[in-house]
């Protein structure tokens, strides 16, 4: 059995959820390749090569790969995959947008967003937003797969050194183009990767509340997340929206303020290590998952919180 | 410029479905059922396009039991033209979906189909990207914003950092995301109407499609699940069950 795992990437650094789909992959077993498709992604490749357990590294380096386009990525990696055991792929916007195109290539169902590995063909995933975990079973002569980072703990960044061998294959398939892209930019910690964060909700009533959390934020060294509610109410833009339509956390310290807790965020943070609820009402859903709930005004809680940590 | 959307059947968002006894699945007995939310932002936003004169005809097409026509008369109550039923009472996993779909388009040559980024039972989150791959199409998944012009279609995208624009041939395919639009209500009026619109059955044995799958569900649980913890009095006391007693800060 080998497995491929496709790389999460910017072309200059390979993205911490590769790690998390390498970790999975080894819990498959077999050889592991991984591949990274992009463009003067020399850098990323270099640091797939570095990763503890990984057997080869394929390169794929072509203009038409810079931006991730699904019409040009998912026919070299149907290509490149039909040998292979499994190809795996980090369930993030990226994994989600190209690995479905590869699996109905190559004629395969694909199994989504798996968050444990119980067999070579055999896997959990949750389902009807969480409220369901699903034991599924392949029989496809290539298991297509997306891999939730958070049911993995990410394996050693260091320690490998596998060879590093460049591909050819498909290149602009032309029928789509890069555009543009308006990225998010922060100094805090990515969502997803952050040790603590802190999301808000309806509760605080606009964008510019958020403030608060932000302050909050910057002395824990958190990341700063939101409701659904607060992203429809337009507090904040989408890319900070944590449950089940939006972004899934697992952080060691996830403080949820003014959010009451509907079963669509409960998705998207419930594997937490810790989670604090500040809320004023005291019948909000919120307090039946949280570790410590402090029923009280967010508006006097958290500057008091900010000052105290 | 003819646009087929396609809809899901699914259990309503508002109901908290619970696993059956013997881990067969989840309970949907006499539960309510609508239409998938994300394919209510694919109706909406093909009816926009054609209140704006740049779609001619809405073709809405959904795959599923009998029933899965009460949502196909919600779409026409929303203003899509005429409706098909691809008539299957069985679980079809996505491949099996897109290669209906598949048919679908080849029948209807549409130049823009557009449908929801995932079905909220299933969150398989596959069926767009995977009718982009059988019929050729390029795929613009995640939208937050669709503007046609000319012979391409240009789409703004929700990826993980912010946003993304790409611009399509078309035709083309697109999946929604939640901030695409707000869709309407249907009034009394339109839904009178809706009875009235075509609706044709056809089945995937007519369409010539097998819908044989790689993937059986072998069990459904519940999720483990979270146990309240403690209501703590004050600020301070938080601060100090996180540094001593939870040792997370």
């Amino acid at each position: 059995m080998t497995i491929l795992v496709i790389a999460e990437h910017t072309n200059a650094a390979l993205a911490p959820a590769t790690l998390n789909t390498v970790a999975a992959a080894a819990k498959i077993g077999g050889d592991i390749h991984v591949l990274v498709a992009g463009s003067a992604c020399g850098a990323a490749a270099e640091a797939a090569g570095k990763i503890a357990g990984v057997a080869k590294v394929l390169v794929a380096d072509n203009a038409a790969f810079a931006h991730q386009l699904p019409e040009n990525v998912a026919p070299l990696v149907a290509e490149l995959g039909k040998g292979y055991s499994h190809i795996l792929a980090a369930a993030t916007s990226n994994g989600k947008n190209i690995l479905p195109r590869v699996a109905a290539a190559l004629d395969v169902d694909q199994i989504s967003e798996i968050i444990a590995v119980e067999s070579a063909d055999t896997f959990k995933r949750p389902i009807y937003a969480g409220n369901a975990i699903a034991t599924v079973q392949s029989s496809a002569a290539v298991k297509v797969i997306t891999v939730r980072a958070t049911g993995f703990d990410p394996v050693a960044a260091e320690g490998g050194s596998a060879a590093v061998e460049a591909v050819g294959g498909a290149a602009d398939a032309g029928k789509s183009a890069f555009v543009g892209e308006e990225l998010a930019k922060s100094d805090r910690p990515e969502l997803t990767a952050a040790k603590i964060v802190v999301s808000g909700g309806r509760g605080m009533q606009n964008g510019d509340n958020f403030k608060h959390l932000y302050a909050l934020a910057d002395k824990l060294g958190a990341a700063v997340g939101a409701s659904r509610a607060a992203v429809d109410a337009g507090f904040v833009p989408n890319d900070m929206q944590v449950g089940q339509t939006g972004k899934i956390v697992a952080p060691q310290l996830y403080i949820a303020v003014g959010i009451s807790g509907a079963i669509q965020h409960l998705a998207g943070m419930k594997d937490s290590k810790v989670i604090v609820a500040i809320n004023k009402d005291e019948e909000a859903p919120i307090f039946q998952v949280a570790d410590y709930g402090l029923v009280a005004d967010l508006f006097e809680a958290v500057p008091e919180l900010e000052k105290l940590v | 410029m003819k646009v087929l959307v396609a809809v899901k059947r699914v259990v309503d968002y508002n109901v908290k479905v619970r696993v059956k006894a013997d881990n067969s699945g989840v309970d949907l007995a006499n539960v309510k059922m609508s239409m998938n939310p994300f394919c209510e932002i694919a109706v909406e936003e093909a009816v926009r396009l054609k209140e704006k004169g740049v779609a001619s005809e809405i073709v809405v097409v959904t795959i599923g039991p009998t029933t899965a026509q009460e949502q196909l008369r919600t779409a026409l109550a929303l203003g899509a033209d005429r409706a098909i039923l691809v008539e299957s009472s069985d679980e079809l996993n996505s491949l099996a979906v897109a290669k209906l779909l598949k048919a679908v388009v080849d029948k209807e040559q549409p130049q823009l189909v557009i449908m929801g980024k995932q079905a909220i039972d299933s969150d398989n989150n596959q069926t767009g990207q995977m009718l982009g791959a059988l019929t050729g199409f390029g795929q613009g998944t995640f939208a937050s914003k669709v503007e046609v012009a000319g012979d391409k279609v240009n789409v703004t995208r929700e990826i993980d950092g912010g946003l993304q624009t790409v611009a399509l041939n078309l035709p083309a395919i697109v999946t929604t995301d939640l901030r695409l639009n707000e869709p309407r209500y249907a009034s009394l009026p339109n839904i009178m109407k809706a009875k009235k619109k075509p609706l044709e059955t056809v089945t995937p044995a007519d369409l010539g499609v097998s819908t044989a799958s790689t993937v059986k569900t072998i069990k459904v649980e519940a999720p483990a699940t979270r146990s309240a913890g403690i209501k703590v009095k004050s600020v301070a006391e938080l601060v100090e069950k996180l540094k001593n007693e939870a040792k997370v800060i």
